[in-house]
């Protein structure tokens, strides 16, 4: 028997605090650790805390050494970016589907924009970003709002054959991007070794996330394969590389590489890097992968296979739909440690954002001025971090056949 | 019909017997190509260079230190005995590590079932605040952010049997283990002194192993406790179990089948990122053998050394660890 129970709030936290002596206690000492630890923290930040570290080295930790007449690029393609999201975004609320209560600004849209456009006003103004900075920030942001409120709004009058096209420009501008970072096509070339910061730090895991997915998912297939050769290839390189710490194989990339191709054939560091990450998460997002295939019913392959369908049919079109569905969580879960692995950077001598913060603070300027930087650092991956989790869950949710059934 | 017809309809690229066979050599001959051509390559520029794979070198006096060995080490001493050291160094923390994880986590697993809410959501931030944030930069936090910051001398943070000053940590131990005369540290002329003596680098990186790995753990431990049927609990309680027999008897057991495995790779992974040691300064076998190849140039060596000795680390973790789990696993007749 349950007795009902008590819904005010008072009531509510008296249950969950307080609902035993013992209970009552663990609470009180909680709560005054948890105060203690918030006004140490809120004193910190408002009087100790020198934040000229990150004002005066802004644009080190946004693009690292990247030429200072050539970053109209880079605020070109933020622009891009930005119009692409909002695009996609507003046509995701806009366009009716059958699984959501048509609404064209739901309580989360709202929330985001809201945040949106508060950091478009506080960050700049706590980094003390110059006025003409500042503009170009609260432009982006308003172009953000602008298009997702334009897409959302006139989403039904682009004609279906067009909307269809939309989800392409996402490759058009990766290919876009790495130009204009990079150079080429009539610009200038910018090298590697002048990224740095954000910059580098958003290249390499957008490279290696790109990439390992594919060689992930073939590994996956090669793992669970009939044929001993392949199966065996397979399971070798898997092992081999999650046998090994990742700083291990960063340093076989930078010491080694260059032994194993003839001379000249070696990409620089920075790229060397990158394919190191990628053959290094490739084979963890194959072990998700493998997870999603053996969840699978055996019979799923052999209906496919007995209605005739060729076997890379069948598996494009029957197995890895429901194999990667189910492989979702631990793949992102991957990709989120692949994101935050890219600080091992630092360790080999690349300026990502570690490495951007370690180089900062051996200035004699910025001495000791270490938990200013780390924190706001761990700040900006954690929200990165969370924010491709929930994404994740999101996608999770969309894309569960019990959670919408079609109707 | 004879068998023949059947082969004379069936085009080759559609024969089931052929095709296996034809993809299984294109398979070989692609990796028997790849890798002869990165080992040719290999043996081609290492000749070049002078570095052609030899271990005589590893003979030769090391010439630089190694901070706080367990086997006595200086710079005369030849490499060998300096990756030793490096290997023992990081079997020492790993050791600790997985003992300290394995506690906290457990803790804070077990607290997501408080009957406290506070608790309950404090568990739950812990987690999701340190799984996203990156290990190498808590640990550079911990390192610069908060042991290095430890006051000295007279301000040192003292507890009871612990010191913590910026010059190490300093613990209480015995000093004659036969007649168990337990000492604490002590202050002596303004320098700290206690039978047990470790580095703050040790410190820094114990801690951010240990902060990080619980909170692997406390999920793994999590979802064992999670998975066992809310019944076991009640029929426990019905019985007349109080709680802690009844995780003791009843629900550990049972949840250890689902923790056993998920704690295996996390006691893998805790091994492999010790290898980040480097960034708080810590001598562990990474940071030697970076240490080494700068001075020999042995590129080759170094790298199948690491790669060697991490592999025995994760196949004996393994080996321990499948050991457990066959004890654990229901015994079925």
């Amino acid at each position: 028997m349950r007795t009902a129970l008590p819904s005010s709030p008072l009531q509510r936290l008296r249950r969950e605090l307080f609902s035993s002596p013992l209970d009552g206690l663990i609470s009180i000492g909680l709560i005054g650790f948890l105060l203690a630890v918030a006004i140490a923290l809120v004193k910190w930040a408002l009087f100790q805390a020198q934040w000229a570290v990150l004002q005066a080295n802004s644009t080190l930790f946004a693009v690292g050494r990247y030429p200072l007449e050539q970053q109209w690029r880079l605020w070109l393609l933020t622009t891009l970016l930005v119009g692409a999201t909002g695009l996609s975004w507003g046509l995701l609320r806009g366009l009716p589907r059958l699984d959501r209560v048509d609404q064209l600004w739901p309580r989360n849209d709202r929330i985001a924009v809201a945040v949106v456009l508060a950091l478009a006003v506080l960050a700049p103004l706590f980094l003390k970003l110059s006025l003409a900075i500042q503009l170009r920030w609260w432009l982006e942001a308003a172009l953000l709002v602008a298009t997702r409120w334009a897409a959302g709004r006139w989403a039904l009058r682009i004609p279906p054959p067009a909307r269809r096209l939309v989800p392409l420009i996402w490759p058009l501008l990766y290919f876009a991007g790495m130009v204009l970072i990079s150079g080429g096509l009539g610009l200038i070339q910018v090298s590697p070794s002048e990224w740095g910061g954000l910059l580098l730090t958003l290249v390499e895991s957008s490279f290696a996330i790109l990439l390992c997915f594919p060689l992930g998912i073939l590994l996956a297939l090669g793992r669970r394969s009939e044929l001993p050769l392949l199966r065996w290839s397979s399971v070798v390189y898997i092992e081999f590389i999650r046998g090994a710490p990742l700083i291990t194989l960063l340093f076989l990339g930078q010491n080694i590489l260059g032994f194993l191709l003839p001379g000249g054939l070696a990409p620089d560091r920075v790229w060397r890097a990158a394919w190191v990450l990628t053959f290094f998460a490739a084979a963890y997002v194959a072990e998700a992968v493998r997870a999603g295939l053996a969840s699978l019913p055996k019979g799923q392959l052999e209906a496919a296979r007995s209605l005739g369908l060729p076997l890379p049919q069948a598996l494009i079109h029957v197995v890895l739909p429901q194999a990667l569905r189910v492989a979702l969580p631990a793949t992102v879960g991957q990709f989120i440690s692949l994101l935050q692995d890219t600080t091992l950077l630092s360790l080999i001598g690349l300026l990502d954002l570690l490495g951007t913060a370690r180089t900062v603070m051996a200035n004699p300027a910025f001495l000791g001025r270490n938990a200013e930087v780390y924190l706001v650092l761990a700040l900006l991956f954690w929200c990165g971090c969370a924010a491709l989790g929930l994404g994740s869950r999101a996608l999770e949710t969309r894309l569960n056949p019990t959670a919408n059934p079609a109707r | 019909m004879p068998p023949s017809s059947v082969s004379a309809v069936t085009p080759w690229w559609r024969n089931r017997r052929l095709i296996p066979g034809i993809v299984q050599a294109a398979v070989g001959l692609v990796v028997l190509v790849v890798v002869a051509f990165l080992v040719g390559n290999l043996v081609r520029n290492l000749t070049a260079a002078g570095l052609l794979l030899s271990w005589s070198w590893l003979g030769n006096p090391a010439g630089f230190d190694v901070s706080e060995t367990l086997l006595p080490f200086d710079a005369s001493l030849p490499y060998w005995r300096a990756l030793l050291a490096g290997l023992v160094n990081t079997l020492r923390v790993v050791l600790l590590g997985l003992v300290g994880a394995t506690l906290f986590g457990t803790a804070v697993g077990m607290a997501s079932f408080s009957s406290n809410g506070l608790l309950k959501r404090l568990a739950r931030i812990y987690v999701e605040l340190i799984r996203n944030i990156p290990l190498l930069l808590q640990l550079v936090f911990w390192y610069f952010v908060v042991f290095l910051a430890l006051p000295n001398g007279t301000s040192a943070i003292q507890l009871p049997g612990l010191v913590l000053a910026k010059s190490g940590l300093y613990l209480a131990w015995f000093s004659d283990l036969w007649h168990l005369q337990w000492q604490g540290p002590h202050l002596d002329g303004g320098v700290w002194h206690a039978p047990l003596r470790l580095t703050v680098e040790f410190g820094a990186l114990l801690t951010g192993l240990v902060v990080y790995t619980a909170a692997f753990i406390a999920e793994v431990v999590r979802g064992g406790v999670a998975s066992v049927p809310k019944g076991q609990w009640e029929a426990a309680n019905s019985l007349g179990f109080n709680p802690l027999q009844t995780l003791q008897r009843i629900v550990l057991p049972q949840a250890l089948r689902v923790i056993v495995p998920g704690l295996n790779s996390q006691y893998i992974s805790l091994a492999k990122n010790s290898s980040l040691a480097v960034a708080c300064g810590y001598a562990d076998l990474y940071s030697v053998a970076e240490t080494t190849l700068n001075q020999t140039g042995r590129a080759v060596e170094v790298v199948l050394v690491l790669l060697g000795s991490y592999l025995v680390i994760d196949l004996v973790i393994s080996a321990l660890m499948n050991g457990l789990n066959r004890m654990v696993q229901l015994k079925e007749r």
